[in-house]
């Protein structure tokens, strides 16, 4: 049982238990393979490991050309240089044909800590979501990054699944389960939900920890799955608590927030408030401090349960 | 070879184009009509391809990057019997098989979709790549434009076709040096796009684009071991009809009924045909 580890080592020893299940699966990536941890995939399969250089669009479309000769391919680089850079690549040559290549996205959000604005994607989710037929896994541990990575390989067509950077706790089991478009309850409750997704989801956790000691009894909903979206838990979770408050590692414009809100609309009386970036650009500093900077922490997650029940 | 009147093959296939566009009072004739004989060249004389079986694993796959000479395309499935000819009068309209530009979902015998430029170029490097890898032998066709060899994704695919090795890919230019807003040389002088390619690692050559013999030459020349490559097809624009010939103008404009009429007189094919 792995109690620590980046999601993106989970991530490239998933693709090499899979590489071993399945001779069609190979590897792209755009000369990060030792930061997306590809680079353990390139040394147990050479052969089937494909390193396109700086070159993002292009190793879109050589992607579509390797599903269509009946390759699987996982497409590796930074998110912002996946999604951003090449999104009309992926919309065009891939989504549009329903091609069957799976995008593994790494250092997605503010985690990405030290590299600053130019590298921290807040956006690739909304990107990705606006896509028809994309799905799209934001797993929260080590254990549902490799859920994630087996459950592309089964759904036919593009997944998006966003991996971070940091080495996290390890907080589901392998007997949770991962259905994808399947919202997972972590924690039930009936005063309050908070619908959180990835890296957010043990912030979430601890938040609700914190207002049971204030006699607020929060429920935290896992949405391991953007799209498609679970639609009926968030109008029950709603119903049932009268309060929602979304948490992410992303913007709140186009993001689960915005996923959330448009269930909500008409639909829902329940109060709402989104926590996320919200609409700005990322910076330098590490993490945790950039975290804090941003307002994801329990503490702001509590603070904002406490204004929506006040 | 197929033993076909290859010349007489394309008076009919630019017939189908004018009669396509003037139909559906919309598409591309300039570029079709400058890439008609590359079509004939390789449907007909180079590519291992069965409109009986489309999908056949072992095809060779034809990629037109400038998906927007479609019409040109579409009317060569339908005379090898991809689908009806009739069909082709459908195009751009809705619930037709033949979209705007290239569909593979929607049309048989089109591989790959194509339409934003550069796309088409690079998925066929990766379909090529995807051939050696798998050890399948068929080879690999992408057709691209001049004015589409501005955008930058063109030559991430060059290099990549080169660092690869992939002596079973061909990139055939349809050199008619005209774009949307005029000439490459006023938009975005492309410069000497050979000595490019060459730099780039290709086998490079350079034909007459209209002659369908000289093309499928250099189409079936073998290449050095390891080496991509590249035929440069000096074409016209609008090839066919005196005033769409080397015209911009008629990028994306659907002729009128006088035009259309001038234009199949001057072709030799009657309108009902």
């Amino acid at each position: 049982m792995i109690e620590k580890q980046s999601l993106r080592v989970s991530y490239g020893n998933a693709l090499v238990e899979l590489g071993r299940k399945d001779s069609r699966v190979v590897v792209l990536d755009a000369d990060l393979a030792h930061a997306t941890m590809t680079s353990i995939f390139a040394k147990e399969f050479p052969d089937r490991f494909f390193n396109f250089g700086i070159a993002e669009t292009n190793m879109v479309c050589a992607a579509a050309g390797f599903a269509h000769a009946g390759l699987v391919p996982f497409f590796s680089t930074f998110a912002l240089f996946g999604a951003g850079r090449a999104y009309e690549m992926i919309r065009n040559s891939i989504a549009y044909v329903d091609a069957n290549v799976k995008f593994g996205l790494s250092h997605s959000g503010l985690s990405v800590g030290e590299d600053g604005g130019s590298h921290q994607s807040f956006e690739d989710i909304a990107l990705m979501r606006e896509i028809p037929g994309m799905t799209i896994l934001v797993p929260c541990d080590p254990i549902e990054t490799r859920k994630a990575v087996f459950a592309a390989a089964e759904i036919s067509g593009p997944v998006y699944i966003r991996v971070a950077r940091p080495i996290v706790d390890t907080i589901t089991t392998q007997d949770t389960p991962f259905v994808p478009g399947k919202a997972n309850p972590m924690r039930d409750g009936s005063d309050i939900c908070i619908m959180t997704t990835g890296l957010m989801v043990p912030y979430a956790l601890a938040a609700a920890e914190q207002l049971a000691a204030k006699n607020i009894n929060a429920a935290v909903v896992n949405f391991h799955t953007i799209k498609p979206f679970d639609n009926q838990c968030v109008l029950e979770m709603a119903n049932k608590c009268g309060a929602v408050v979304t948490v992410e590692e992303h913007s709140v414009i186009g993001g689960l927030g915005s996923a959330v809100a448009e269930v909500l609309a008409g639909n829902s009386s329940a109060r709402f408030a989104r926590i996320g970036i919200q609409d700005k650009f990322g910076r330098s500093g590490k993490p945790e401090h950039l975290f804090k900077e941003y307002g994801l922490t329990a503490e702001n997650i509590v603070n904002q349960c406490m204004a929506l029940k006040g | 070879m197929e033993n076909i009147n290859v010349t007489e093959k394309a008076r009919r296939i630019r017939g189908d184009i004018l009669r396509m566009l003037y139909t559906s009072q919309s598409g591309h004739p300039g570029g079709s009509l400058s890439c008609v004989e590359i079509l004939i060249s390789l449907y007909y004389q180079v590519a291992n391809v069965d409109p009986k079986n489309p999908k056949m694993e072992n095809r060779d796959r034809i990629v037109l990057s400038k998906g927007h000479a479609c019409p040109a395309l579409y009317a060569v499935l339908a005379d090898k019997g991809y689908f009806p000819r009739e069909d082709l009068w459908t195009l751009r309209q809705i619930d037709s098989h033949l979209q705007g530009h290239p569909d593979s979902t929607k049309t048989p015998g089109v591989d790959v979709n194509t339409g934003s430029l550069g796309q088409g170029v690079s998925i066929a490097t990766g379909i090529a790549i995807a051939a050696k890898h798998l050890k399948a032998d068929y080879k690999v066709y992408a057709i691209i434009g001049d004015g589409e060899s501005q955008e930058g994704l063109v030559w991430e695919a060059a290099m990549a076709a080169a660092h690869y090795k992939l002596d079973n890919l061909t990139v055939i230019l349809d050199h008619n040096r005209l774009q949307i807003d005029g000439s490459n040389e006023e938009v975005m002088d492309i410069g000497d796009i050979m000595k490019k390619y060459e730099a780039f690692g290709f086998e490079c050559m350079k034909v007459n684009g209209h002659e369908i013999d000289t093309i499928t030459a250099a189409l079936k020349k073998p290449v050095g071991s390891g080496k991509p490559k590249f035929v440069c097809c000096d074409t016209f624009k609008g090839r066919g009809v005196s005033f769409m010939e080397d015209q911009f103008g008629w990028h994306g404009k659907a002729p009128s009924e006088i035009e259309y009429l001038d234009a199949m007189k001057e072709l030799g094919v009657d309108t009902n045909d």
